[in-house]
This record gives C-alpha cells, structure tokens and sequence, in this order.
C-alpha cells in the first residue's frame, strides 16, 4: 500500500514537471506557429513513457538507493570507523579521513553512471556526431570527473580550506584546456558539466556534504555543506577536455590520420 | 515481417533495453554492497524492499530512454524545426526565455535549496528570521534562478543563430563568477556555486540538448557538435551569477 502511494505520488510530480513544458509547446505551436505537431501517435506514448519511467525509477531510488545512500554517509564519519573510538579527535587530520574520500569517488563515479540526464546527452552526442563519439565512453570519462571532483570536495570540506580558491583553480584549468583541446569537444565537455548533477546524484551528495560537515569539529554545515555540487559540475568538464585532448595526442602520433575520429571519444 | 516476428523483434528491444539499464545501475549496487557488508559489516536492511527497488529503477531507467527516443528529442526537434521555419526572432527568443523559465521555476531541488538558503540566511542573521521574510527570500532567489536560465537559454540559442564561440561567453561568464564572488556576502557564494549544478532537471536537458542540436542541424553554416551543445552549460553558469547579485542586492 505504501508502495502504490509512493508510486502515485512521484507520478502526479513527474506530471506535474513536464506539464508547463506541454502547455509551452502545445501553445507555441498552436498559437505561434499554427501547425500541428506531426507524428502525435509516437510522441504521445513517448511522453507516457518518459513520465511512468521517471516515476518508477524515482520510486525505485526512494525505497533502496536513498535510505542506504544516507545511512552510509553518516556512518562514515562516525568515531568508531575513524578513530576507533567514541569521539572524533577535536584537531582532525586530513589523513583520518581516506576512507571517505574513497567513499565519495566510488559514489560520484556510480551514481553519475545511473544519471538519467547524463545518459540523454551521451545518445544525442552519438546521434549528432554520426556514431563516431562512443555515448559509454563519453558517460564513463564523465563519472570519472565526477569522482575526481566529489572526492576533492570532501577533502576541502575536511581540511576547511576555502571553496573558492578551488573553484578558481578549476576555472583557470578549463581556460587552459580550451586553448588546447580539439574544437569539437569543447560544446559537449562544457555541457556535460551541467548535466552530471541531477535525480540520482544530488540527494546523496547533499547528505554527504551536510553530514560530513556536521561530524566534523570546527565544521559549519551551513557554509561548509555546501559546494560538493558544484565541485561534481566543474571536473567533468576538465575530464571530458582532457579526454579529448590524449586522444587527439594519440591520433597525431599513428602515421595514418584517421578523421573520423578528431574528438577522440 | 510477418506478426510473430514482429512481436519477437519488439520484445528483443525490450529486453535489450532493460538490460542495458541493469548495467548502468550495477555500479551503484556494487558500492553499495562493498561499503555495507565489507566495510562496516552490517546486513542489509529490509532486503525486499531493496529488491523491489532496484527492479523498479531498472524498468523506470529502460521506459525513460524509449521514450527519450520517442517523446522527447522530437518534440524538441520539431520545435526547432517549426520555429526557425517560421522565421520569426522574437517568437524563437521568447520560446527559449518561457521554455528556461518554466522548468526552473517550480523545480523541486530549487525549491528544496532556496529553503535551506533562506534558513542559513537567518542564522547568520543577514535576514530576519520570520516566516514572512524567509518566505520572500526564499521566493527571490528562485526568480533570479528562474530567469537566469531563462535568459541562458536565450543567450545560447542567440548565439547558435549567429554562430558565436561558445567558450567565449564561458570564459567571460568565469571571469564575471569570480569577480562576484569577491564582493557576494559569503554565507551566499556556496549556494550560489551549486544552484549551477541543481537547475538543469532530468526532463529538460534532453529537451534542451534536442532544441540546440536541432537549430543547428538546419541552420546554415552551423555544426551540430560544435554550434547545437553548449545550452546547457550556460544554463549552469549564470545562475551562480545570478544568485550572488541577488545576495548583494538583498544584504547591502
């Protein structure tokens, strides 16, 4: 019975999110552009299935994945896992910590790999770039940015250093990067640092970041919690140019240049 | 193809389908495994409701791309398409502004964030602390969100049309984050870097993607890899602007 009402309710929400984007398009098109939409019988279930997948897999991630997802990132930083004790030692060392942020790696990497939107981008790449960008590939240098990036915060939220200096440091490596990186990457690894954070990931790297800021001593949750988020959108997009650029290093060193293949993924 | 075959043939792609999103849900199962039962050595809770769960994240995930395939990208295709048709600026302007706007404005994770900000806000006492004024605060920041995307994806489908460099308006768009985040009060500057990341929903990116890859594809002179992505980028950058001139405008 629970289930059906978790079910309900994550439906009408998914109705509820995608209904302004129907009116948008059924009013432009009926009061802009005076033409029906064509192909009605195929987009009409498309959208039914968009909705019903949406809200099944929200259903899905609510019964297994978030409970545990919070639980664990709780437990991580709970005294008996790190100094073996009951009480966390009032001067925390970044060292204490390893396993949290092999924690926060293995998550970003697993919970970008399941990301919905992550996944619309990584199939129109392939659609647009005639098959010659592998979507896997693109998904998985992706998620490897992710884990970079969602690791490197939580050491940022351990260390207490500023989440600035961070995000500048990312900022000046993508400029760099875009100098060097083949031309045709450089659209898709900006976008791909927007769309890695969404319905799997945030929930629990918000967990992570407030609970781990809340165990540490000295830690605000309230400034210190934020900013996993937006480490998890920056590095994908140095990963993603980094890609491209080894494999446009590797193309220019094989005698014969293949073409097909300039942006390397 | 005789009607056998055909059902044969559907219920291959279904399973091809569902199997495909079992695989891109094994690794979240595999970390959750490892870290439960190697690392802190616990059973698994209500492993039933796990089960279930799961199957019904593998079914949503295969339901979704079919209809990604089917619903999504040609609807914002054929929007494309019908617009740059018509030929007319100030609808295809206006329609990427409403189409930024309208799915940011009611998006759960924003409306979840600029609680917790309007709370923080209070506590380190930038705001009052009455439900009056959190709830104002609250509505203000999810505006400037709003209309921030709405004015990125203006932007974006501007500068498809022209054939602008995408990495300029990226660059300059870093440039302008840094410098507010030298003036922003700082309680702000986090949540302002991570509403970046919360804006873009799962059912507007393939939308998006689809519209920009459209414009491009039928645009003259214009790329689809290099010229139709990028929409969504400049969707997660100006909101960080966005919010911190808000928090400037608020507390000074």
């Amino acid at each position: 019975m629970a289930l059906l009402n978790e079910l309900s309710a994550n439906l009408l929400s998914t109705c509820r999110d995608i209904l302004p984007i129907l009116v948008l398009i059924f009013g432009y098109q009926l009061l802009v552009v005076k033409q029906p939409l064509p192909n009605l019988k195929k987009l009409v279930p498309g959208i039914i299935y968009v909705i019903l997948g949406l809200a099944l897999f929200l259903t899905g991630l609510e019964m297994a994945l978030f409970p545990l997802g919070e639980i664990m990132a709780r437990q991580l930083s709970s005294p008996r896992l790190i100094a073996a004790g009951d009480t966390l030692p009032a001067v925390s060392h970044w060292y204490h910590y390893l396993q949290v942020y092999l924690f926060a790696a293995m998550i970003g990497f697993a919970t970008t790999i399941a990301e919905p939107s992550l996944l619309a981008v990584a199939i129109k790449a392939r659609e647009v770039s005639g098959g010659t960008i592998s979507p896997n590939k693109l998904r998985v240098t992706v998620a490897l940015g992710v884990a970079a990036g969602i690791s490197l915060g939580t050491f940022r939220i351990v260390s207490g250093t500023p989440l600035t200096l961070y995000i500048l440091c990312g900022y000046l490596m993508v400029t760099a990067q875009t100098f060097f990186a083949p031309k045709s990457i450089i659209p898709l690894a900006y976008d791909s640092g927007g769309v890695t954070t969404s319905t799997v990931t945030v929930p629990i790297v918000t967990a992570l970041g407030l609970g781990l800021s809340a165990a540490i001593p000295g830690r605000n949750p309230a400034i210190d919690g934020f900013g996993l988020i937006a480490f998890a959108s920056l590095f994908p997009i140095i990963a993603v140019l980094g890609y491209g650029q080894y494999a446009h290093w590797l193309n220019s060193r094989t005698p014969k240049h293949n073409p097909r293949n300039e942006h390397g993924l | 193809m005789n009607r056998s075959g055909q059902l044969s043939a559907f219920i291959r792609a279904v399973l091809s389908r569902q199997w495909q999103a079992l695989v891109d849900l094994l690794p979240i199962i595999g970390v959750v495994l490892f870290f439960q039962l190697l690392v802190f050595r616990q059973p698994l809770p209500q492993l039933d409701q796990l089960l279930i769960g799961a199957l019904f994240t593998v079914v949503g995930l295969s339901l979704f791309t079919q209809g990604l395939e089917s619903g999504l990208f040609p609807m914002g295709e054929t929007m494309a398409h019908h617009l740059a048709a018509k030929g007319s600026l100030s609808a295809l302007l206006s329609f990427a502004f409403l189409l930024g706007f309208t799915t940011t404005i009611a998006e759960p994770a924003l409306i979840a964030v600029s609680r917790e900000a309007a709370e923080i806000a209070a506590q380190g006492q930038l705001i009052a602390s009455e439900p009056a004024v959190l709830n104002r605060y609250a509505l203000g920041l999810r505006l400037s969100v709003a209309l921030s995307v709405g004015l990125a994806i203006l932007v974006g489908v501007l500068r498809i049309l022209k054939g602008w460099p995408l990495h300029y308006l990226i660059i300059g768009g870093y440039l302008l984050v840094m410098l507010m985040t030298t003036v922003a009060p700082k309680e702000i500057i986090g949540i302002a870097y991570d509403t970046g990341g919360v804006t873009t929903s799962t059912i507007t990116v393939p939308l998006v993607a689809a519209l920009g890859v459209g414009l491009a594809s039928i645009i003259k002179g214009r790329n689809p890899l290099t010229d139709g992505f990028g929409l969504i980028a400049l969707a997660s950058l100006l909101p960080m602007i966005f919010v911190m001139a808000y928090g400037l405008l608020i507390f000074s």
